[in-house]
């Protein structure tokens, strides 16, 4: 398994008390499967992205990532770790606006100590894969919403990751566009052999996902195999 | 430097902005150095320029503080200190400030009084109770050149020789004879031999028991320039106002790097969300600061060195070299630097969670 969350339970200060976002969560995701996380605002789908994304540590329980315990790592372990096995697709593409769209690619080159101009050929691979090569010179605000979200994604790709977390990746497009990326997301994961987590509120991306999980009130309520079948 | 080159392109408004101002900061800070320099050089350079190390003085009483214009020293005073162990050279110079006029062209001149033969002026064989050495300044003037003659004090003296730019408190010098100086200089009780005492020490001198022994109070040549109070107040004022704008160029170029770096904090939460690590992204806005400070305090010394090559040899008192046009440079680069340093160490707060959940 490249991704497998164990027992994981996060709670946030609110007031004098304390909120329980994850209550004893698990997950296990195995390479070139897509795992669709859905449930209603607030159910806990964000926190568990985030935890699987090094990005907070539990109060308990363990993120195993390419088979590396992450408990007990140092923030620049976790750092390093986040940049070589995990790569984030976020809810808003979150583009930098002075980079153009093979640039966003190359610069993970760069914070991965590579020389950005040789991670050329790969971002135009990537780019070429998200049916973006023709706008490899432009900026993002010379795009629509769905070209920066595909951008976005392959930006996630560049550095090979093993584990791709995407984070509501539609929210922003109208119901064509977002079936679009949504099938994208699902074909890289197959051609990249990546352990995906999709988080969406969106039912009807289940139908492309391997798996499904329904998170309720920070607990995971069903699990379900679905259309591949794969896991 | 990948982000930081694209985004000095991409911003070009607001960098180019920044960049004036620092030009402009430059700019004045070099202009105001070469202009310290210039009128320091025009209070200073006759006593800089003097073959000697040490100078002793009148010892002052009641506290009050050496003076070149308060000082008087005696004959035995100065044979005193020819008898000191470890000095070389003990020659008495007098100086005063008087008028000098040639035709119908009068100035203001520093009148340096030496022995005929000193090695204090710049020519001084030619220094007798007849004959003057002019600075350059004294002799443009006044209109003169060797053979001429001028009137100081009352005295009829010829130009043996025009050499050197010596100036003393911002009026040129004339070299005239130790005699001469003694004639005009004012008089209270003893009869005074000259200023102060030029001495050329080597390192066996006791300096302490020499003072002692003559009554002196003596300083190094370079430490005695606090002795001159015009050098002293004006420069004092023009360093606190250079003080001040290397002050303001780093609080200007932090504020700015402090705006600008909480205007990308989204971008570095995402950067750092995809595994950059903070040191890479502080090195990044640290070389993007150096980078336009760098530009900035180039262009605007380039224009200070222009501007000053174009008044140099003016009416005004302006003095071109590398110590009074780069080292400003370099001190508003260091600074700016730092003031950058201080703005852009908010991205280590930058918490990467926020690139997550549609937060920014």
């Amino acid at each position: 398994m490249s991704l497998i969350l164990t027992d994981i339970t996060l709670t946030y200060p609110d007031g004098d008390t304390r909120l329980t976002a994850l209550d004893n969560v698990g997950l296990e995701v195995p390479r070139g499967c897509l795992t669709a996380v859905i449930g209603p605002s607030g159910s806990g789908k964000s926190s568990l992205l985030a935890v699987a994304a090094t990005l907070i540590r539990p109060d308990s329980g363990t993120v195993t990532i390419d088979g590396t315990p992450t408990t007990r790592l140092s923030r620049a372990e976790l750092t390093n770790l986040r940049r070589k096995s995990i790569g984030i697709v976020f809810q808003q593409p979150n583009l930098l606006p002075s980079l153009t769209a093979a640039e966003q690619l190359q610069v993970m080159a760069q914070i991965d100590g590579r020389q950005p101009s040789k991670a050329r050929a790969r971002a135009m691979e990537l780019l070429d894969a998200v049916g973006m090569a023709r706008y490899g010179g432009r900026r993002p605000h010379q795009l629509s919403g769905g070209q920066r979200q595909r951008i976005n994604i392959a930006r996630a790709l560049m550095n090979n990751p093993t584990v791709l977390l995407v984070d509501e990746p539609t929210s922003a497009l109208d119901h064509e566009r977002g079936a679009a990326v949504i099938d994208l997301i699902a074909r890289l994961t197959h051609e990249q052999s990546t352990a995906t987590v999709l988080v969406t509120h969106d039912h009807t991306h289940l139908t492309t996902a391997d798996q499904s999980i329904e998170v309720h009130d920070g607990r995971i309520r069903r699990t379900d195999t679905l259309a591949t079948g794969k896991p | 430097m990948f982000v930081a080159w694209r985004d000095l392109r991409f911003a070009k408004g607001r960098f180019a902005l920044m960049a004036t101002v620092i030009v402009l900061i430059t700019l004045l800070v070099g202009l105001l150095s070469g202009l310290t320099a210039g009128l320091g050089q025009q209070n200073i350079s006759a006593i800089t320029g003097l073959p000697a190390d040490q100078i002793a003085f009148q010892a002052p009483s009641g506290g009050q503080k050496l003076s070149y214009s308060n000082s008087t020293v005696t004959e035995e005073q100065w044979l005193e200190w020819s008898k000191v162990p470890g000095v070389a050279r003990s020659e008495p110079l007098g100086i005063i400030t008087t008028k000098a006029t040639a035709g119908d062209k009068s100035i203001g001149v520093s009148a340096f009084g030496v022995q005929p033969g000193s090695r204090l002026a710049p020519d001084g064989g030619k220094v007798d109770g007849r004959s003057v050495v002019l600075s350059a300044a004294a002799a443009d003037d006044l209109g003169l050149v060797p053979g001429g003659t001028l009137s100081l004090a009352g005295q009829e003296l010829e130009v043996s020789t025009v050499q050197g730019d010596a100036s003393f408190s911002h009026t040129p010098v004339i070299w005239i004879s130790l005699d001469m100086w003694q004639k005009i200089a004012p008089r209270s009780g003893v009869r005074p031999a000259a200023t102060v005492i030029a001495l050329t020490t080597t390192s066996a001198v006791d300096l302490a028991a020499g003072d002692q022994a003559a009554g002196t109070k003596t300083v190094s040549t370079k430490d005695s320039l606090s002795a001159i109070g015009s050098y002293t107040s004006e420069n004092g004022s023009l360093q606190l106002m250079r003080g001040f704008l290397f002050a303001i160029s780093a609080l200007v170029i932090g504020a700015f790097f402090t705006v600008w770096t909480i205007q990308r904090s989204g971008d570095v939460a995402v950067l750092k969300a995809l595994g950059a690590a903070t040191a890479t992204l502080l090195k990044d806005a640290l070389g993007q600061a150096v980078v336009l400070l760098v530009g900035g305090t180039l262009i605007g010394t380039s224009i200070a060195a222009v501007v000053g090559a174009l008044v140099s040899g003016s009416a005004v008192p302006f003095l071109l070299t590398p110590a009074s046009i780069l080292l400003p440079a370099v001190v508003l680069v260091l600074l700016g630097a730092l003031g950058a340093a201080l703005a852009i160490r908010r991205i280590t707060s930058v918490d990467p969670l926020t690139a997550l959940g549609g937060v920014r």
